[in-house]
């Protein structure tokens, strides 16, 4: 209690300390103002002690639960060095952890020239439940890279000659994928109206399910849904922009 | 504009024309006799004479213009005749409670708006006015009204009090070149002293004062407009008083909900929203505040219309295959379908008169146009002979389709999409909107004398209001994206 009081006290003297100094200043400013002469310049101030540098990293940065990881730090010019967590440090150096989840390091190095800080992220990942599935693409991943849509002319549900390449395309990797069910989005552009164009997008998304059908497409694998102009692809008022959002959009269904 | 030396055969030859239109313009005895009785009631000056004509006038003057309808032809109410000269002092506070001051402004404003939104009389500018306006009948100085330069015929004046939380409105409406007899109405209302309440007072004593100096017509003050708003980041069903006033949610689908559609007792909303199962008709109780169950169609569902008796509603569905209209019983049982053509068939909307007869969108040839057949399916008649048209909705009196049309239509042809008034009979049609960008759900008040539409003429879709000549154009929504405006049936 005495100690903090003799503080308060010292502080309270240094403030008073410092408020005469800046009075003083302020005087002597407005004298030099009044008396238009320059002031001399004031001396170079002393070269400041060079700021200390901290760096810090951690390998490798993902690990799973139970598994240890290097943390390696190093800094100069600091005569404090802590982490958070692990507590004060040598000015560089390395550790093993192996912590219980994602944690982030956070190193703080202190020195006449500064303080400087550094952090890195461990992230630790739950040990696998069983062996990771195989790299090679998934169904769905196959699903999106070669189906293609289905695009129209304006006002029409009908499917264009250059569109009949893709539909085919669509309905022999479908037929190959006979265990993949999927939907089916008819889309419109902006112009029109909002009734009529859900309606011709429901023909158009019927459209296309109809000729998977004659392709030999099991209709009971196939939803379809009409969007109308509720959902644009593409947002701008120009002709290909218009031209992306007339379509028979396919969605893998999981 | 009174001519009082009229020999008295002039006005019963005119008030016989009066009420023969009248019967051709409402198809019905009932309304004729409505008339007759107000006629007869009142004492017939020649400004309330001229008043009754202003439906007429309004509809003839159309018609007449649209031979010529390929032009931008002006219409309106004032075309050879002058709607009756209504001055509308504000009223005057009779107590000092510090309410008084909000609610009168809320009281003036909205009966202001209303009696000038109806078409149906011309407001002297207050600039005109005495410096003295009364607030009740003794304080009327006759010449001060009835001369120039107000030179009013007719005078709504009163004044409103808040006593103890409750507000009190005293209205009347004076014809003042009638000195000797001149109270045609004579109100008072009470009611919990709230901003809403002096709003709803205000619509009750203007739609009063419409009824009398309009034709024997209900006023549209307080009826609603249900549309679909995205302010919530969805598309939801909104509700709003017809003037814009007290806008508010009603769905919470948190998908995409439209096309709402009230029936004609203002009990149920039907409207079309986006389930898990696909497009399926939703059906929200108004008095219970939530949507109530309505079987599901299968397919794709769109755009319920109510029949004029409330007991059916016809949708288009493609649960058959291609989009096509059907009609159901208002529970949603005895579906069955009324189109077979390749479609889509899309739209539909009962004649709101005889309900004998549903108008459709359909774009079996094409670029969408607009039908009408029989309410049994049978004898489709193409209504529009190029374009493309959509979204038909019929007038009160079951004369008029007002429909969107792109009249212009074509590569190179950005044309515009905007309102248009169509007579059912001869298919002769007039252009109500002009360079306004792109105009779509028309929807008629239940006075016949008013259309709100959508339109993105300030940039984005929004809700405005005009006279069914095209003019007195306002807009009723500012916040988000609004669309597809119903009105409801009264």
């Amino acid at each position: 209690m005495k100690r903090i009081n003799v503080k308060n006290i010292n502080r309270t003297q240094q403030s008073k300390k410092m408020l005469a100094t800046v009075i003083a200043l302020c005087a002597i400013m407005m004298l030099g103002a009044c008396k238009k002469k320059a002031a001399p310049p004031p001396p170079p101030p002393p070269p400041p002690p060079p700021a200390p540098t901290a760096s810090i990293s951690v390998s490798p940065d993902t690990i799973q639960q139970g598994q240890s990881s290097t943390l390696s730090w190093q800094t100069s010019g600091a005569t404090d060095v802590s982490i958070d967590g692990i507590g004060a440090v040598q000015a560089s150096g390395s550790q093993q952890v192996s912590p219980g989840e994602s944690t982030t390091y956070h190193l703080v190095a202190k020195g006449s020239g500064g303080t400087q800080e550094a952090t890195t992220r461990l992230t630790v990942s739950p040990p696998p439940q069983a062996e990771a599935p195989a790299p090679s693409p998934s169904e769905e991943d196959l699903f999106g890279r070669t189906v293609k849509d289905v695009y129209f002319d304006y006002d029409k549900s009908d499917i264009r000659g250059d569109q009949q390449g893709s539909v085919q395309a669509d309905a022999q990797f479908l037929g190959q994928h006979s265990n993949v069910n999927f939907t089916i989005e008819g889309h419109c552009d902006e112009r029109g109206s909002t009734e009529y164009n859900l309606a011709l997008g429901d023909q158009r998304a019927s459209t296309v399910k109809n000729a998977l059908v004659a392709a030999g497409v099991s209709a009971s694998r196939i939803k379809t849904i009409s969007y109308g102009k509720e959902k644009p692809f593409c947002m701008e008022s120009n002709e290909s922009c218009w031209q992306q959002n007339r379509r028979g959009h396919f969605v893998y269904q999981k | 504009m009174i001519d009082r030396n009229l020999p008295m055969r002039t006005y019963r030859s005119t008030i016989l024309s009066y009420t023969v239109s009248f019967r051709t313009l409402h198809n019905g005895s009932n309304r004729m006799d409505d008339g007759r009785k107000i006629f007869s009631h009142c004492a017939l000056t020649g400004a309330r004479l001229l008043s009754a004509l202003t439906l007429l006038i309004l509809f003839s003057s159309l018609f007449a213009a649209s031979g010529f309808a390929q032009d931008w032809v002006r219409t309106g109410s004032g075309l050879g005749v002058d709607k009756v000269r209504l001055a509308v002092p504000d009223f005057k506070p009779s107590s000092a409670d510090p309410q008084n001051a909000a609610l009168l402004k809320t009281f003036n404003d909205t009966f202001w708006n209303d009696l000038d939104n109806s078409g149906v009389v011309e407001l002297v500018s207050k600039s005109f006015y005495p410096l003295q306006v009364p607030g009740e009948p003794t304080e009327i100085t006759f010449p001060a009204w009835n001369a120039p330069p107000p030179n009013a015929a007719m005078l709504a004046f009163g004044n409103l009090a808040v006593v103890s939380g409750k507000v009190t409105v005293q209205g009347w409406l004076y014809d003042v070149k009638n000195t000797a007899s001149p109270q045609v109405l004579g109100k008072q209302y009470s009611d919990n002293a709230t901003d809403e309440a002096a709003r709803v007072i205000a619509h009750k004593f203007a739609d009063e004062i419409i009824f009398r100096l309009g034709g024997g017509i209900p006023g549209i003050a307080e009826s609603k407009i249900y549309f679909v708003s995205d302010r919530s980041g969805h598309k939801e069903i909104w509700i709003m008083d017809y003037d814009g006033s007290n806008q508010r949610q009603l769905t919470r689908q948190a998908s995409i909900s439209l096309s709402p559609r009230i029936s004609p007792d203002g009990s149920r909303l039907a409207f079309s929203s986006l389930t898990k199962s696909g497009w399926d008709i939703l059906m929200y109780s108004m008095e219970l505040n939530r949507v109530v169950s309505f079987p599901r169609f299968g397919g794709t569902n769109l755009a319920p219309a109510w029949s004029p008796d409330g007991t059916k509603l016809a949708l288009s569905s493609s649960r058959g295959g291609n989009s096509q209209i059907y009609e159901c019983d208002s529970s949603g049982g005895n579906l069955h379908r009324m189109t077979s053509g390749k479609g889509p068939d899309v739209s539909p909307v009962w004649n709101r008169k005889t309900g004998s007869q549903i108008a459709f969108v359909s774009g079996s040839t094409g670029l969408p146009q607009v039908y009408t057949m029989e309410a049994d399916g049978t004898n489709q008649q193409r209504m529009t002979d190029q374009g493309y048209a959509v979204s038909p909705n019929w007038s009160p009196n079951g004369q008029f389709l007002t429909l969107a049309w792109i009249r212009k239509y074509g590569p190179g042809e950005p044309g515009s999409s905007d309102i248009y008034l169509m007579d059912i009979a001869s298919k002769q049609w007039v252009q109500l909107t002009h360079d306004g960008g792109r105009n779509d759900f028309p929807s008629w008040s239940p006075d016949g004398r008013h259309i709100v539409f959508q339109s993105a003429r300030s940039g984005k879709e929004e809700i405005w209001m005009m006279l069914a000549d095209g003019t007195k154009l306002h807009q009723l929504t500012f916040t988000g994206r609004n669309s597809q405006p119903n009105w409801s049936w009264k």
